[in-house]
């Protein structure tokens, strides 16, 4: 049991506590739907002077904020008490591998991208990248009305066209910042 | 305050996954655009499959939530500019910082502190597109 939950989660156990998720929201009365709470902490901030779609009672919202503070707890304890010794490194395919070494990503040696994730990520540019990749992401999911949770897997799993557009939106953006910006940033 | 100790929990429970599944890694998102494994669509397809299941089963029977009140999943509003584009935005800085908002959090709980950028913008973001809504199709 302590093995199999060290290790690396296999895709359909992850992909069925993803639904399992779903299901706990849905007969909670609420819905799953993450980037929601950016808007709530916009309006917390005493957004909603600037722009009426900020105008409203973010307490209605508190259940989404504990969520997110839940996620930010569930981050600690899976790397800290959930993850083998020296820390899991994704053991992702060898093509893919070789394609971001000739873009500057040295073989994983952590969770995520030393390059971009390590400990100077606040010197040079990489501050303003990573900056800019959470606006996209903030502006995108409010411009479409969803994210990953609240498009792909509720959208989807309740058969909502508008939902399956926006995934294929993700997906358009998705492959030409990997194929056509990320060789133009970095090549 | 203690009525909200379940969503901290399902958000535990969630943030979890996201990490042991490796969803919050940028390594697999690229991994996901490069077609170079099943991981990711495997994930999204099994989570899809049971919400599916779910939902038909609400439906189906009528199932109300733990107060009583029938379980009612809202529809997007119909349309498509609003959700190309904007799904096409959000998926630049998917790909690009290889989180979306759950995993922003999750890596923050994890100890990459680089995530914090990532979070401002997002609120940044959120907060240019209240201002100028009205001016952009939907």
């Amino acid at each position: 049991m302590i093995e199999f939950l060290t290790q690396p989660w296999p895709w359909w156990f992850s992909g069925a506590m993803i639904g399992l998720t779903l299901w706990v929201m849905w007969f909670a009365g609420k819905t799953f739907g993450f980037s929601g709470n950016f808007r709530t902490m916009c309006t917390m901030c005493g957004a909603g002077k600037a722009a009426n779609f900020f105008a409203f009672d973010w307490k209605t919202q508190k259940w989404n904020l504990a969520f997110l503070i839940g996620a930010t707890i569930g981050g600690f304890l899976a790397a800290h008490f959930l993850s083998p010794e020296g820390g899991q490194i994704p053991a992702i395919d060898a093509g893919v591998q070789a394609q971001l070494q000739g873009l500057g990503f040295a073989a994983p040696a952590a969770y995520q991208p030393l390059e971009w994730y390590g400990e100077d990520w606040f010197l040079g540019g990489t501050l303003w990248l990573l900056l800019f990749g959470g606006f996209l992401i903030g502006f995108g999911s409010r411009y479409s009305g969803g994210c990953t949770s609240g498009h792909a897997i509720t959208g989807l799993s309740s058969f909502q066209l508008p939902s399956l557009i926006a995934v294929v939106g993700f997906f358009i953006g998705g492959l030409f910042m990997t194929h056509v910006i990320y060789p133009w940033l970095l090549g | 305050m203690l009525r909200l100790i379940p969503y901290v929990l399902a958000g535990s429970f969630f943030g979890v996954i996201m990490y042991k599944s490796e969803a919050a890694s940028w390594y697999r998102i690229q991994e996901m655009f490069r077609f170079g494994s099943f991981h990711m669509y495997g994930i999204i397809m099994v989570a899809v499959g049971m919400g599916a299941l779910g939902y038909l089963l609400i439906n189906k029977f009528k199932l109300k939530d733990l107060k009583g009140q029938p379980i009612v999943i809202p529809d997007k509003a119909p349309g498509w500019k609003r959700y190309l584009l904007g799904g096409l935005i959000f998926g630049l800085g998917w790909a690009l910082t290889g989180a979306c908002p759950g995993p922003v959090f999750v890596n923050l709980g994890a100890g990459f502190l680089s995530m914090l950028p990532v979070a401002v913008g997002g609120i940044l973001g959120t907060f240019l597109y209240g201002v100028f809504k009205d001016k952009m199709p939907h």
